[in-house]
């Protein structure tokens, strides 16, 4: 049974379409896609703005559904499941890390790492304790009681990266995960994710840079709602460079 | 996510809006109050009449003899005496509904004391009258049958008597006080009573045997009827109700009436009077207490109101928490139990500021104090159900937003 589930992708869409709907104007955001990710693998995601990049990600992120098609994660299909249902794969199988970071203002770090161990029904000692090794983890070990706005971008996207580690995902998903960040901070997130992967976690990222899509081990492009490329490549190792180097 | 995880984080994000939170459970907290002041108001006047109305003697009627009838107008009742002693006498004995009966024969006149005088009241009775009438004795004793007997010239004084003739705290037994040139020795002061459920003193008259009192005070004969009205006490077993009957049945009997002959006589059941004031307070205040549940409602509405308010501000917090797995019940769950939170401390504090306000007005009108738990509880349960009715709405629109519509929300 359980070597069976190792076999099988761990991400297997299927003929997957979206549809939105605004007024009488239909938009296709996705066309149809057949995707597929083994367990392990880091996958960078370009493409255009609008290409269905976002689109694609949410429903991976089971924050959203495909119009028609199947979703198979983990060999399960969630596209069938119920909202309380969905809740709980996000909760229990994925990570997820937006651009906008999405953090809750007037709430401490730990506060925000601590919220996916609340509702998996972690006990509060147990839940503070995972949090603050998530958080040490992404190097915020010192910054625990800070607020979001009291953090730069960088440090608020870590927080979000810390939050979506915390109850130990097997995939973790981010879009734009860099959008909002500087050249040097966006490595240091790289050199996070290169590290999760060889840990065994199984990353996509949407970008929109190629020196960030370099980290992966495989990129697929989109336009306009399809799949246009998809190749394997060397991942450049991420280093972050000394400081001196930045500032000139 | 636990109940008290839930409540935990109801009340935390409460904190961070303390004055937003405190205006709108205002509405719970005027209405809590509003109801708790308004029933122990109630309570407290009705104990008040009960107060009064017992202060007269309990079990009571009053007979008053008949209506006089010369050349067609027609007198009210008690215009024409047609109580005679003897009946009294057969009431005193015959009647087993019938604990006690005395006359009350009242005019006003001008006491004196040595260097006081005052104008007063006068009753002409028997010493059952202090039992019947509730009157207890501070100094000195009730005159005697035997003082009736011979019509001795003793007199009760009352404690306002006592007042303007004596002053204050003095006690007079003993003294002489004189009340038509006639010198009369005090035996006794009755323990005052105060206000009469009419609203005069009870406290400003004299009681004197009857006898004296007509051949003295009223300077007449003594003759066959009773020139005032008869109190009667029924004998609590049997009840006023029977004690009417029986008294109907008796005084017609031997008033020789024939069958379509009217009563020369009116009884007049005193403990129904009391009754009926009760019910009228007690109308009064279900009265009040249903405004005031009114507006328990009003200050539910105005927590759905905010509620809505805050479930829209706070669109993209929920998207978050269901982003990383919260489950529709779960935004329920805290919505709903920060509805539940906000109105059930505007309850405690309503139930407080109720408390102090009903503490003050019985203070200012000198009533007894009564707060019943029952209502308290009920109050508190009744806002429990207003946060959890009017918190219900707002706490399913919340639970059905979509993850990623609230996300994007701006
Ligand atoms: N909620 C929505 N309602 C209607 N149309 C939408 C909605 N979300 C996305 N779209 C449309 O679907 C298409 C794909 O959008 P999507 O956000 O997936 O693009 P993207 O590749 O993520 O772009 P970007 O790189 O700018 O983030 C676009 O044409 C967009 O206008
Ligand atoms: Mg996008």
């Amino acid at each position: 049974m359980n070597g069976n589930r190792e076999r099988m992708p761990l991400i297997a869409l299927r003929g997957a379409s979206k549809v939105y709907r605004t007024g009488d104007v239909e938009v296709a955001a996705l066309k149809g896609v057949d995707f597929t990710v083994e367990a392990g693998e880091f996958v960078a995601i370009m493409g255009s703005s609008g290409s269905g990049k976002s689109t694609m990600m949410n429903i991976l992120g089971c924050l959203d559904r495909p119009t028609t098609g199947r979703y198979l994660l983990e060999g399960q299909d969630v596209s069938r499941l119920d909202r309380t249902e969905l809740a709980v794969v996000r909760n229990r199988t994925l990570g997820f890390v937006f651009q906008s970071f999405n953090l809750l203002a007037r709430t401490s770090a730990l506060e925000n790492v601590e919220l996916p161990l609340l509702y998996a029904g972690v006990s509060a000692r147990e839940r503070r304790r995972r949090a603050r090794e998530a958080l040490e983890r992404v190097g915020l070990g010192e910054r625990l009681e800070h607020h979001p706005r009291q953090l730069s971008g960088g440090q608020q996207q870590r927080v979000a990266i810390a939050r979506a580690l915390v109850n130990r995902p097997r995939l973790l998903l981010a879009d734009e995960p860099t959008g909002n960040l500087d050249s040097r901070t966006s490595v240091e997130v790289m050199v996070l994710f290169q590290e999760l992967r060889r840990e065994g976690i199984t990353l996509v990222l949407v970008t929109h840079e190629p020196d960030i899509a370099g980290y992966a081990g495989r990129v697929v492009v989109m336009k306009d709602g399809r799949i246009l490329s998809d190749q394997r490549q060397q991942p450049v190792p991420a280093v972050v460079p000394p400081l001196e180097e930045a500032v000139s | 996510m636990n109940l008290l995880e839930t409540l935990r984080l109801a009340v935390s994000s409460l904190l961070r809006s303390k004055m937003r939170s405190f205006l709108t459970s205002l509405g719970i907290i005027i209405g809590v109050g509003a109801v708790i002041a308004m029933v122990a108001i109630g309570d407290g006047a009705r104990a008040n009449v009960q107060k009064v109305f017992d202060s007269m003697g309990t079990d009571l009627l009053i007979i008053l003899p008949g209506s006089s009838n010369s050349g067609g107008a027609r007198g009210g009742f008690g215009s024409q005496p047609s109580i005679t002693w003897d009946d009294l006498e057969a009431i005193r004995t015959q009647v087993p509904s019938v604990r006690a009966a005395a006359p009350e024969l009242r005019t006003s006149t001008q006491v004196f004391s040595e260097d006081q005088n005052w104008r007063t009241s006068v009753i002409g009775t028997t010493p059952d009258f202090f039992a019947v009438r509730a009157w207890s004795l501070a100094e000195g004793e009730r005159f005697s049958e035997a003082d009736v007997e011979v019509g001795a010239k003793v007199v009760v004084l009352g404690q306002t008597v006592v007042e303007k003739l004596y002053g204050a705290g003095f006690n007079p037994v003993g003294q002489v006080v004189r009340i038509n040139k006639m010198p009369f020795t005090v035996v006794g002061v009755t323990a005052r009573k105060g206000q009469s459920p009419m609203g005069t003193d009870n406290d400003d008259t004299l009681f004197v045997p009857a006898t004296t009192f007509q051949r003295q005070v009223q300077a007449q004969s003594l003759g066959k009827y009773i020139p005032g009205a008869l109190f009667v006490q029924a004998d609590p077993t049997a009840g006023t109700a029977r004690a009417w009957e029986d008294l109907t049945v008796l005084l017609r009997e031997r008033h020789r009436l024939s069958e379509d002959e009217a009563n020369d006589f009116d009884i007049r059941d005193l403990s129904e009077m009391a009754n009926s004031r009760q019910q009228s307070t007690e109308t009064l205040s279900l009265l009040l207490a249903s405004i005031a549940a009114v507006s328990l409602v009003v200050g539910g509405i105005g927590i759905m109101n905010i509620m809505l308010v805050s479930v829209t501000e706070r669109t993209r917090e929920i998207g978050v928490r269901a982003a990383v797995g919260a489950r529709p019940r779960d935004i329920l769950a805290q919505f709903l139990i920060e509805a539940l939170v906000l109105a059930l401390l505007g309850g405690l504090v309503g139930a407080a500021l109720g408390l102090g306000v009903a503490r003050l007005l019985a203070a200012r009108f000198q009533w007894p104090l009564l707060v019943r738990p029952d209502v308290i509880f009920l109050a508190l349960g009744f806002s429990a159900l207003v946060g959890v009715g009017f918190g219900l709405y707002p706490a399913r629109k919340a639970s059905r937003l979509d993850p990623i519509d609230a996300l994007r929300y701006e």
